[in-house]
């Protein structure tokens, strides 16, 4: 399962922090910050469910980088 | 400018004006030796704009601490600046965070601006559609709840929410957002219409043939939001590069700033620390990665908005890093370098009167739908649907019969003629067929004429070979399923282009194998998407056109071009030459100037300023050069 998500973050550096941060989430097979579209996109396990796991995935990235959003 | 980066402003230009200030002072006190109450008094000034400027990268690289995130240039930024203060250089200190910042809000407003334009392609979104029920009245509800076969009304200035057929009215459509064609196209009653182009004369209502999320538009939009995914093998590159050189270039800060003292020392010299943790600290500030991180992206994304504003979509970044690697370009025959329909190209009469042939033909076609005997139709100047007629149909021969004034016509080839016993009938010269369809016919037992049918080139695709081939396509192959004489004729027409006639479909994916090869040689491939999906998917680029409405080749292809002009492939070739070439140049002046200014700070010849340079400087010239991506390159030459 594929989804997008709007996002806000400030520099390059940072997206592809986030990217890896999320990547390392539980529940999520793969993910990619696109810092100039700003989207994210992300790949769910099958069972996944994305409303649990974003939340993870928020706090996940703003650990590497305070300011920035994720809008789910 | 957004509210985040109002407030960047605001704060550049106070603590910038507090800082000219500063400069000014500091040039006419006497240079600070010592640690007397004078110099407290001025750091304690100087840290009013150094926090001004500063504060959120010094929360942000406690936090990055805390995070367990060292070395981020958050991190880098606030080890330099603390240890300038340290050594006492204060106006460096807040001068190296000043300049920080404004490289950084000229990067947001930079990478704002690209997308702008990337958004304005987005506004092919319909906002809304006019949805006629049965009793003929007009509701606005979402594009998403229109079911397919409903009626939809289209005003002029609004934009067709949903693919469909015109019911009713006559009007012009802009299409420029799909396919970069600025010419209005004429559409009447019966035409098929597709969503995001705008109408601009005429109401339209349109019975709609699809669904919004089917519908082009939420294609090509789906397309453009997915474009960010697959990412090219130089940023790739980058950020790989990113990881190691960041701690590398701290390290050798740190060993900058020590080594050399100790060794001093221990050689019983003077150490002169703050000469060489200064040296350090300047290392660190150019050591950001940041101008190579963005204006690369940067760079890839300019040249994708570029070709999407031309009606040229590329999937990914990976994929105009591919075009411009192409060397091979195999190109299918019919629909990509001819027009896929047929025309009349030319009536041979024996008694001169060329309408008769068209005529009676005409007559005889009147009941099929085969290509050829629409073509015949659409050239005949009379209108023969009321015409009687009692016709047979021979497969591999023709059509014969009798019409209603019983009038006898055969309408066929060599065979159909020599078997129904045409008087006068001679067959034309097989050099002078070429890649022509010949049509013959006969009226009441007596030859009459001839009539040549073929699929004619598209007019620019001469000129899109030539240009291709300047571009760097050293060779160019057609494939076709087309006999070999008619392939052969087309190859003569334009140059003496490379072929191979006669494919099955399948034929086309052995001979595109064949071309890759054991070596994985970069094999283009452009075809109309129809029957060659799986030679789309093969080639390391395929390319498909003329894909206003058709899903197989939207999904099957990495670059999609919306009309159907092979003028577009070479300008596809063009921008991801222009974008290769810039995202190039970023790099090595990035790189060059990165490296120069670690030497020069390394042997003591750079201080912090030409460190600011080296890090906002070259961030702010590669972002402007990668702007230059969203430039359309020129028509012709490179």
């Amino acid at each position: 399962m594929k989804k997008i998500y709007k996002i806000e973050v400030d520099c390059a550096a940072c997206a592809l922090k986030m990217e890896q941060a999320a990547k390392k989430v539980e529940g999520i097979l793969d993910a990619t910050v696109s810092f100039v579209t700003q989207k994210m996109h992300v790949e769910f396990d099958e069972n996944a469910e994305p409303e649990k796991i974003m939340p993870k995935v928020l706090k996940a990235c703003r650990k590497v980088e305070p300011d920035c959003e994720i809008e789910f | 400018m957004k509210r985040k980066q109002k407030k960047l402003l605001y704060r550049i230009i106070v603590a910038g004006i507090l800082f000219a200030i500063l400069m000014i002072c500091e040039h006419g006190s006497e240079s600070i030796s010592g640690w007397t109450e004078n110099t407290w008094l001025f750091a304690a000034f100087c840290l009013v704009p150094y926090l001004i400027i500063g504060y959120d990268v010094l929360r942000k690289a406690v936090l990055g601490i805390l995070h367990g995130q060292v070395l981020d240039e958050n991190f880098l930024m606030t080890v330099a600046t603390i240890g300038a203060f340290a050594l006492g250089d204060f106006v460096e200190a807040v001068a190296v965070l000043l300049f920080y910042q404004i490289g950084e809000l000229f990067q947001q407003l930079a990478t704002a601006k690209s997308r702008k334009s990337i958004a304005d392609l987005m506004d092919i979104r319909p906002d809304i559609a006019n949805l006629e029920s049965e009793d003929g009245t007009v509701s606005e509800v979402d594009p998403s709840e229109v079911p397919v076969g409903s009626i939809v009304v289209v005003r002029p200035g609004e934009k067709v929410p949903i693919d469909g057929v015109i019911e009713s009215g006559t009007s012009s459509l802009n299409t420029a957002a799909l396919t970069g064609e600025s010419m209005p196209r004429d559409v009447q009653g019966g035409d098929e219409i597709f969503s995001g182009c705008v109408n601009l004369t005429g109401t339209l209502r349109i019975r709609t043939t699809k669904d919004f999320g089917a519908s082009t538009v939420s294609k090509i939009l789906e397309l453009v939001e997915h474009s960010g995914t697959k990412k090219s093998k130089s940023e790739r590159f980058i950020t790989r590069f990113a990881q190691v050189y960041t701690p590398a270039v701290c390290l050798a800060a740190l060993v900058l700033a020590f080594l050399p003292p100790v060794i001093s020392l221990l050689m019983g010299h003077e150490a002169l620390w703050g000469q060489w943790i200064s040296r350090g600290l300047t290392f660190l500030v150019i050591s950001c990665p940041c101008a190579l991180v963005i204006s690369i992206p940067l760079g890839f994304f300019g040249g994708i908005g570029c070709a999407s504003r031309c009606g040229i979509l590329v999937k990914g970044s990976d994929y105009l890093e591919r075009l411009a690697a192409l060397t091979t370009l195999v190109m299918d025959k019919t629909g990509t370098l001819t027009r896929g329909q047929f025309a009349v190209r030319e009536v041979r009469a024996v008694s001169g009167d060329k309408k008769q042939v068209l005529y009676y033909a005409a007559c005889a076609e009147k009941d099929s739908n085969h290509p050829i005997a629409i073509c015949i139709k659409n050239a005949c100047e009379t209108d023969v649907s009321a015409v009687e007629a009692n016709i047979t149909e021979r497969g591999g021969f023709g059509l014969h019969g009798t019409l209603a004034d019983g009038t006898k016509v055969a309408v066929g080839n060599a065979r159909l003629m020599q078997e129904q016993g045409i008087t006068g009938f001679t067959e034309m010269p097989a050099d002078e067929v070429g890649a022509q369809t010949v049509v013959y016919v006969a009226k009441d037992g007596a030859y009459l004429g001839a009539i040549c049918i073929e699929d004619p080139l598209k007019e620019t695709t001469p000129a899109a070979l030539q240009t291709l081939r300047e571009a760097g396509i050293s060779r160019m192959i057609m494939l076709t399923g087309d006999g070999q004489k008619a392939a052969q004729a087309v190859s003569e027409r334009l140059g003496g282009l490379e072929y191979y006639a006669e494919l099955l479909p399948e034929d086309k994916v052995h001979r595109v194998e064949e071309l890759i090869g054991d070596n994985d040689a970069p094999v283009g491939f452009v075809g109309d998407g129809i029957n060659d999906a799986p030679v789309l998917a093969l080639s390391y680029v395929g390319i498909a056109m003329g894909a206003m409405g058709s899903d197989a080749a939207i999904e099957a292809a990495d670059v999609v071009l919306m009309d159907d002009d092979p003028m577009k492939i070479a300008l596809a070739r063009k921008i991801s030459l222009k974008t290769l070439r810039i995202v190039r140049e970023n790099v090595i002046f990035a790189l060059g100037v990165k490296g120069l200014c670690l030497l020069l700070g390394a042997l003591g010849l750079a201080g912090m300023w030409l460190a600011v340079f080296a890090d906002v400087g070259v961030m702010v010239l590669a972002v402007l050069n990668s702007m230059r991506a969203l430039k359309k390159p020129k028509e012709t030459g490179e």
